[in-house]
């Protein structure tokens, strides 16, 4: 049994790649006019909630101000973002993995379990399972980040909101899905700089990222039965994409 | 804990990411790659809102207090600024290309006609937004006036003014040019359009992005291609910084 699905893995590089494209040019994009406001309309830095810094040349794709090109590379790398979110929500919910592993409950949202999360991992032992912490913050990546990014992002293009005028009143106008744009950005780049630490603490993480690793059993029974652990839903050999 | 020195992580990433781009930038594959995906945007935009859908309109209220003006903001040329102090009583608008019947429409011709008054937010490509209150004639008025030849694809808005020591221009197929919401406003916020903002006329196609929006019209031309206009990617900014020449997205 794998630890990660041969769909987790695929989504993960290339979900990896296109955000890191996204982000960059989202910050050369961002040089263009750097006053965010809320409500519909904002054009004026008075009436701006936030004025953002000019995002230095290394930082940025391209490495120079030039916003055709970075809007073609941002809309173009939107494509595998935005169809890859969709895929692995499905793949997730079909294989399992959002239920056992993403899922989190009101106990884990308590400091306490935050507390044991966080010593658990410190202690250096191998972890069974998504500790509560894990759940929180992968759970709201997948919940609320990703999907917030997309939406807001379909939701500033003045083509496609004659297709779904709904979206920008939910969002409260085209100035707040701009500005939630951002800040989700922003999100999202501290959960990847967290992620990359702390698998940069384990390489074979990282490794397992690509082979898929293998499952240890979720949780060692303490007396040992002779019952087989029910097994979830496989996800290997399940047809998680095609 | 693993001390990473974190600046240099990200400064390497981003090196490693302006190395591949510099060079993929310039490719075939990814100009290929950049054109699809426009066209993409434009069926997959038109098949979900359907050609005539609607941009959002607004009420009075949720007007911006003021409109900005961007791009050209005013135009050398003395005979237009002669008819800016006189309210433009000898401008004319053209209307010509492949068409049966060329026109020649004054302002008072253009407020004759039938119009259509719509709030509508205008997004700029930089990222800010402004809400105004426009009137003028449709174009598919003016079309039908002009009765546009069948072998026309893309309606070309020629333009007063000169940005970077090129005339401006804008283009947009059949498809935006016959929308609803596609006039050519006269009026902002109940007034004639202030110079910043296009005086005496200038195009509304909402459901794209402000560089289309042509300022300052002094001809609309009919015509199957736009390869022989300008630099031939249908607009200003198109031929000079090379933006999308569908600036829905």
């Amino acid at each position: 049994m794998k630890k990660h699905a041969l769909s987790t893995r695929l989504w993960h590089w290339v979900n990896a790649a296109a955000i890191i494209v996204l982000f960059m040019t989202g910050l050369n994009i961002s040089n263009a006019h750097r006053y965010l406001y809320w409500g519909d309309y904002g054009f004026d830095a008075k009436d701006a909630w936030l004025s953002v810094i000019k995002f230095p040349g290394w930082a940025t794709i391209p490495q120079h101000y030039n916003l055709a090109l970075a809007r073609d590379w941002h809309i173009t790398a939107a494509w595998p973002f935005g169809v890859g979110l969709l895929f692995i929500w499905v793949a997730m919910l079909v294989n399992g993995h959002f239920r056992r592993d993403l899922t989190s409950t009101p106990r884990d949202w308590t400091p306490g379990a935050v507390l044991a999360s966080v010593k658990a991992h410190s202690g250096g032992g191998t972890v069974h399972g998504y500790n509560p912490v894990q759940r929180i913050l992968y759970g709201m990546v997948f919940g609320v980040l990703l999907p917030l990014m997309l939406f807001t992002g379909l939701a500033i293009s003045p083509g496609f909101q004659a297709a779904a005028p709904w979206l920008l009143d939910v969002l409260g106008g085209r100035q707040s899905a701009r500005s939630l744009h951002f800040i989700a950005a922003w999100a999202i780049f501290a959960f990847f700089v967290i992620h990359i630490l702390l698998a940069i603490t384990d390489w074979r993480l990282i490794l397992e990222m690509f082979t898929g690793g293998k499952r240890e059993p979720v949780a060692p029974p303490a007396p040992p039965l002779p019952d087989p652990v029910p097994v979830p839903v496989t996800e290997e050999g399940t047809p998680a994409h095609g | 804990m693993v001390d990473l020195p974190r600046r240099s992580l990200l400064a390497g990433i981003a090196a490693l990411g302006a190395t591949a781009c510099s060079k993929i930038n310039d490719s075939e594959t990814a100009k290929t790659l950049f054109e699809a995906a426009e066209d993409g945007h434009r069926t997959i935009h038109r098949a979900l809102a359907g050609k005539q859908g609607l941009a959002p309109e607004y009420s009075r209220a949720e007007r911006s207090p003021t409109f900005r003006g961007n791009g050209s903001v005013t135009v050398a040329d003395p005979f237009y600024q002669d008819q800016l102090a006189k309210g433009f009583p000898e401008w004319t608008l053209e209307v010509r290309g492949l068409v049966e019947q060329p026109l020649s429409l004054t302002l008072a011709d253009i407020r004759a006609l039938p119009q259509r008054t719509q709030i509508t937010r205008h997004d700029c490509v930089e990222g800010w937004s402004a809400i105004g209150e426009w009137s003028g004639p449709q174009l598919a008025a003016l079309l039908d006036a002009a009765k546009v030849q069948s072998q026309a694809n893309f309606i070309v808005f020629r333009c007063a003014d000169v940005l970077y020591g090129r005339d401006y221009y804008e283009s947009i197929d059949m498809v935006d040019a016959y929308h609803p919401q596609t006039i050519i406003a006269h009026t902002l916020n109940g007034e004639p359009l202030p110079e910043k903002n296009g005086a005496p006329l200038r195009m509304r196609i909402e459901r794209q992005l402000g560089y289309k929006q042509a300022k300052y019209v002094k001809a609309i031309e009919a015509v199957e291609s736009f390869d022989t206009v300008g630099q031939g990617k249908g607009g200003f900014w198109e031929d000079v910084a090379g933006y999308q020449w569908y600036a829905g997205v």
